[in-house]
């Protein structure tokens, strides 16, 4: 079985800082990691591989620094990494990535072997879109399986799969074909730390970098900005309110009775509403 | 399936506008996809019915829902029912292959009805369902998709302006759909306010055929497991939620919380640490990556209001923020705020509006 998980590596958003006077993103110095829903999509796939056997690939398009992600992968027990890195490919909206990456994975198919099932994050944290999984498999004509919670039975030989997919108000068990396309739900599981021998080939291992003539990309204004339906017309910081909160001063009185107080002051209706709710209650 | 359909061809490089290929010139309204799923219509295509009736209004054009469902009275009721909510007409595609939702059923409807009727703008609700779709339908159709927006505007030529979070929320930006057309975009529930439905004559409805047949379709939906009740929390459409933050120190604190929305009749939520503590279940997170909420009293005790719980929240008609530190930044978009240990106020907070909303006090108030 061969399996190919998409990877994206993202800046640590938890560390973005904006300029409080330019309104600018100040990158610098903010660390990378791999995007955490990626995780739960490679954890599953070796987790299919260990029982089932086979190779997982693992594949991301990014700038050549992407290599870090990529080898972080290979430790956590990942069997091949390929990085794809073009300037052509920079300023991609999420049309623009699928074509790119659904280009790279006929090639993977090519010269690997056939991918039974490509695994994506849900979405990631600095795109958040969660498109380009569907994206993907609609380019590659493989069956959709989005927030997928639970990957059940996998029959290689009626090549079929079972998975517990998230609906809004449920869960839907569904059974498809491979190969298909699982986007993962967060929480599904959790990644592996890796063993000591894997640790050691990732160090050794090369990643495979292929530029977009590498990976067979026929039309390069499909890439990148020139292939993006989508821009971005403007950047801004969101207003701040016009005024502050009115702060509660309560002296002597007891502080909940200040602020029940100042809360009904300026709502007067509000009380009537929590009466009826409380009664319902 | 198969793979994706010619590609259109673009006035030239994308990012620049040009005038717009004559073949989208046809595209014209705009249209919202009414999400139901076992007879239930997600409150998002009401709230979306609401933006798109303004962006109809500005353009000039129609407003038409989209309704993909079984061939049976639910679906024509949908339909009935979005023109309640604005809407001028109703293209329903209906048929039993649809009664669940599966992705390749619904992108052929969904795609077929688009390039049949030629929309301008199609928006849908970003929940699993909405998201699942929109994607494959904005790449078979090979156009840009913006995805979780707060703000949808139309520009002075005409052009879809939407606006979503970027960088963890930290920034917002616009975004354009300039050479290729339909514009598409999601919205997440309860980011646009639900319009009061009106009376209204009905509008016209126009059906049309699937085309499959369930053989055609390889996806087979084996069961569905409803969420239990009791696991369903109705954060994001609650009349009041209290929440609480790291501030409250420890989970045993985060009772607090749940005590006085039970006595408020409230829903409770938490900010994104104590989910990942383990505190409180994922699905009451409020927030960016949570649930945005828009009730009419929203009490944070112990949250600091960091940007990405601000844009879950900035809905909700009055916001009381309860925190220790007079600079926490949740006071710049609070309404009311008091400076103090949340830890010691919120029993003290629960006893007052018990006494205050008991029936006992209300006869007292009334005579
Ligand atoms: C990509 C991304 C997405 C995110 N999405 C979300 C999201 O959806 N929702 C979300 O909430 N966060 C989200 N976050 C996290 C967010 O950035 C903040 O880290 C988080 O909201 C902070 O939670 P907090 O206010 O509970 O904790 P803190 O920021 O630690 O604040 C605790 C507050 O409690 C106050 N306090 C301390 N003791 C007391 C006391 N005894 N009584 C009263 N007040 C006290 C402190 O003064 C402080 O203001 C996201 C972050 C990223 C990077
Ligand atoms: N540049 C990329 N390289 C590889 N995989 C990606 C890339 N961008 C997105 N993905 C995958 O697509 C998923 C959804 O991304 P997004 O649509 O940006 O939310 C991610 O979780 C990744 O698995």
């Amino acid at each position: 079985m061969h399996i190919i998980v998409c990877i994206k590596q993202v800046p640590d958003s938890a560390q973005i800082r904006v300029h409080p006077v330019t309104n600018t993103i100040m990158r610098q110095g903010v660390p990378t990691i791999i995007n955490p829903y990626d995780l739960f999509a490679l954890e599953a796939a070796l987790a299919l591989r260990d029982k089932l056997g086979g190779e997982v690939t693992v594949l991301t398009m990014g700038p050549p620094s992407a290599e870090d992600s990529l080898r972080k992968a290979l430790t956590f027990g990942a069997d091949r990494a390929v990085l794809l890195t073009d300037r052509f490919f920079a300023g991609a909206d999420t049309l623009a990535t699928t074509y790119a990456l659904a280009t790279a994975i006929r090639k993977i198919n090519d010269v690997y072997g056939a991918a039974d099932i490509v695994f994506t994050g849900k979405q990631t944290i600095d795109g958040d879109t969660a498109q380009v999984g569907p994206g993907i498999a609609k380019r590659l004509g493989l069956l959709q399986l989005t927030y997928v919670s639970k990957v059940g039975s996998l029959d290689l030989t009626a090549r079929t799969i079972d998975v517990e997919r998230r609906s809004e108000g449920g869960v839907q068990v569904l059974r498809t074909r491979l190969p298909c396309l699982v986007t993962m739900l967060e929480a599904s599981n959790e990644i592996r730390r890796g063993t000591m021998a894997d640790a050691l080939r990732a160090a050794r291992a090369e990643v495979v970098k292929w530029s977009a003539q590498d990976a067979g990309v026929e039309d390069i204004s499909k890439c990148g900005l020139r292939g993006s339906p989508t821009i971005v017309k403007r950047v801004f910081a969101p207003p701040a309110r016009a005024e502050r909160a009115s702060m509660v001063e309560f002296g002597q009185e007891p502080p909940a009775d200040a602020l029940i107080k100042a809360i009904f002051a300026r709502q007067p209706k509000l009380e009537a509403d929590l009466a009826e709710l409380a009664r319902g209650y | 399936m198969s793979e994706v359909g010619k590609t259109p061809t673009p006035a030239g490089r994308a990012g620049t506008k040009k005038e717009l290929p004559e073949h989208f010139k046809a595209y014209k309204h705009v249209w919202v996809f009414i999400e139901q799923e076992r007879g239930q219509v997600h409150p998002v295509s009401w709230e979306l019915m609401g933006a798109g009736r303004k962006l109809a209004d500005k353009l000039k054009v129609d407003l038409a829902a989209v309704v993909i469902g079984p061939n049976a009275e639910v679906t024509t009721q949908t339909a009935a029912e979005s023109f309640r909510y604005g809407a001028d007409l109703a293209y329903v595609v209906a048929d039993d292959i649809l009664s669940d939702y599966r992705n390749e059923s619904y992108t052929k409807a969904l795609t077929d009805v688009v390039n049949t009727y030629k929309p301008e703008i199609l928006l849908l609700g970003a929940t699993t369902l909405g998201r699942d779709l929109a994607g494959s339908v904005a790449t078979t159709l090979l156009t840009g998709l913006t995805a979780d927006c707060t703000e949808l505007d139309v520009d002075t030529d005409g052009s879809l302006a939407a606006t979503r979070p970027t960088f963890g929320g930290s920034l917002l930006c616009t975004i354009y759909t300039l050479n290729y057309r339909p514009q598409m975009a999601t919205v997440r529930p309860r980011v646009m306010s639900m319009p009061e439905p009106v009376e209204r004559p009905v509008g016209r409805i126009v059906f049309h055929p699937l085309g499959l047949v369930e053989d055609d379709i390889v996806t087979k939906v084996l069961s569905f497991m409803p969420d239990r009740d009791s696991a369903k929390s109705n954060l994001a459409y609650a009349d009041v939620v209290v929440a609480g933050g790291l501030g409250l120190g420890s989970p045993e604190n985060f009772q607090l919380v749940r005590q006085l929305a039970a006595v408020l009749g409230a829903d409770y939520g938490c900010s994104r640490p104590l989910v990942q503590k383990g505190w409180a279940p994922a699905d009451r997170q409020i927030g960016q990556t949570g649930k945005t909420i828009r009730p009419k009293l929203y009490i944070a005790a112990g949250i600091s209001g960091a940007i990405q719980h601000r844009v879950g929240v900035e809905g909700a008609d009055m916001i009381v923020a309860i925190n220790t530190d007079k600079n926490a930044p949740i006071f710049d978009f609070a309404h009311v705020g008091i400076v103090t240990d949340a830890i010691r106020l919120l029993p003290a907070l629960t006893e007052a509006f018990r006494a205050r909303l008991s029936p006992h006090s209300r006869d007292r108030m009334a005579s």
